[in-house]
């Protein structure tokens, strides 16, 4: 039962994390893989206002929300020079530079050996220190992100994502100032990413650098991209998917000495014959 | 009194001097014809005017107190001006209605996230669509119509801006709007441009089809290399030696 609830937690932490990446990704169309740079920065940002600083869970939170926000806003302005492969090449090289500052910056972030100790969630002087009780905070707080993303793709402002994703030069010259819209976007979906990690840090009690390089947003990526882009419900999908993948395989009664290297053949298998059957995803209505 | 001129504007790619000192005026709520041959920098032309290219030098005049050395092209309805691509270009996979909105939703974000008028907005795009026989098509993706279709969607587009913020908007350039279409359809999008002359709108019409600049034009002005080598009436312009050499060689 813990272990189901491991994995619940898990799944509620990548909800935000995968529907946020489809916000941008899906429906604007900006092929970014420096969604883990965010999602690290929120939870070294959380972790350190409540170690070092002794501060409440939600003030630290926000706080790191908001720094992952407009990390997200500078990252964006210098992308906004940048498109398609670019583009994408360009976000690789952040992801990996707010990498490196945390594997580098020792005083802030011990490095390598991480950052241990990090208490439970404690709001309004109730302490989420039950993996039972952590799962439903969690899940509230991917439900609140879920329902703001469903209200932006439902207004207008969804349908003009959508538009710069198709053609933003047109959409320019219909009057909109694409730039900003951009910005908005990314810094909105990096605060997301911020309380993903925000909670993974707090779940897991422990961080260290590894959980948030380039495989991480590889990961979110492929969460978005099997569960279909430009639909949130898909993004969903794709996080219970890749989070469940690896675990029912554990179940498939590999030969123990090479267990792990089979789970990641079929693993990788899997994903490629998804894309070569049904590229769009599963609920997917954008293709690439 | 004008409504849109160029004095003197340039651009050049590499070394090709796609327009090359082109000062003209577009004549306020008449149609006028952008002829030449292809290459001439007819569609250069139209990019330098509504910004989707930056020009070199030169100015750009707006009414009677706008004066431009370069223009953001998400300026250009405040501005009063629209057009058409030749190349057509839609929002893809996105449905026909939303092709529609777009143009006319509000333009800052708070506005679009929280978006009133949804009542409205969508009896101008029922209105524009049924005008270009497209509403039945409304949820099909822009992607799946037929090439004449696409063509109207983009007129239909023009004309959704034209009802939203009919008495900003006052120049809409047509760059080749009947290259391709069966003659039914061009009887709605010529249609289309005598309304909208009629409403006062000053209306630019590149054009390959010499009949249909004959027909519709008040007034031509013919490109060659970037230059502008005649301007007149359709008579007078399209009897110049100049054109005829321009256009056959000599």
């Amino acid at each position: 039962m813990e272990y189901l609830i491991h994995l619940a937690i898990l799944f509620a932490i990548y909800v935000p994390l995968a529907v946020s990446l489809n916000l941008v990704v899906g429906y604007t169309g900006l092929l970014s893989v420096t969604h883990a740079a965010f999602y690290g920065v929120g939870a070294y940002a959380t972790t350190l206002l409540v170690v070092n600083f002794g501060w409440g869970f939600i003030p630290a939170l926000l706080v790191a929300m908001i720094l992952s926000g407009l990390l997200a806003t500078l990252f964006g302005l210098i992308l906004s020079r940048f498109r398609d492969d670019y583009y994408a090449l360009v976000s690789f090289g952040f992801n990996i530079i707010v990498y490196s500052i945390l594997l580098n910056w020792e005083s802030l972030t011990r490095g390598p050996l991480g950052i241990p100790g990090i208490p439970r969630p404690e709001i309004f002087g109730l302490t989420f220190d039950s993996n039972l009780s952590f799962l439903i905070l969690a899940l509230a707080l991917a439900l609140t992100v879920y329902l703001v993303s469903a209200g932006i793709v439902k207004s207008s402002l969804g349908r003009v994502l959508k538009g710069i994703r198709e053609d933003e030069k047109v959409l320019a010259i219909f009057g909109y100032n694409t730039e900003v819209f951009k910005l908005v976007i990314f810094g909105l979906t990096a605060m997301m990413a911020g309380l993903a990690g925000g909670l993974f840090a707090t779940y897991i009690t422990f961080i260290d650098p590894s959980t948030f390089g380039l495989n991480e947003s590889i990961f979110i990526l492929a969460m978005i991209i099997l569960g279909g882009m430009a639909n949130l419900r898909g993004s969903v999908i794709g996080a219970l998917f890749l989070i469940l993948l690896p675990e029912i395989l554990r179940f498939v009664g590999f030969p123990s000495d090479i267990a792990a290297q089979m789970r990641q053949v079929v693993y990788g298998a899997l994903l490629v014959l998804l894309m070569l059957y049904r590229p769009q995803g599963l609920l997917g209505e954008y293709k690439l | 009194m004008t409504i849109l001129r160029t004095q003197n504007i340039h651009k050049n790619f590499g070394g090709v001097k796609a327009v090359d000192g082109v000062s003209i005026a577009f004549e306020p709520g008449k149609i006028t014809g952008l002829i030449g041959p292809n290459g001439s920098g007819k569609s250069t032309l139209i990019n330098l005017l509504t910004g989707m290219t930056a020009f070199d030098n030169g100015l750009i005049y707006i009414g009677e107190h706008t004066r431009l050395d370069h223009i953001h092209p998400y300026d250009l309805p405040d501005f009063g001006i629209t057009r058409t691509f030749q190349d057509i270009r839609l929002f893809e996979q996105m449905p026909v209605l939303d092709n529609i909105l777009i143009v006319i939703t509000s333009r800052n974000v708070l506005g679009a996230l929280f978006e009133k008028h949804k009542k409205y907005h969508l009896d101008i795009a029922e209105k524009v669509l049924r005008q270009v026989g497209l509403w039945e098509k409304r949820d099909c993706l822009a992607h799946d119509l037929s090439y004449g279709q696409r063509k109207l969607l983009e007129i239909a587009r023009v004309l959704a801006l034209n009802e939203d913020g009919g008495e900003v908007l006052h120049t809409i350039l047509f760059d080749e709007p009947f290259a391709g279409l069966f003659p039914e359809m061009i009887k709605i999008v010529s249609e289309t441009l005598c309304l909208l002359r009629s409403q006062g709108k000053t209306v630019v019409l590149v054009e390959h089809n010499m009949d249909i600049i004959r027909e519709l034009s008040d007034h031509v002005i013919v490109l060659d290399s970037g230059q502008v080598i005649a301007e007149g009436t359709p008579a007078h312009a399209l009897s110049q030696a100049s054109v005829i050499e321009a256009y056959l060689g000599k």
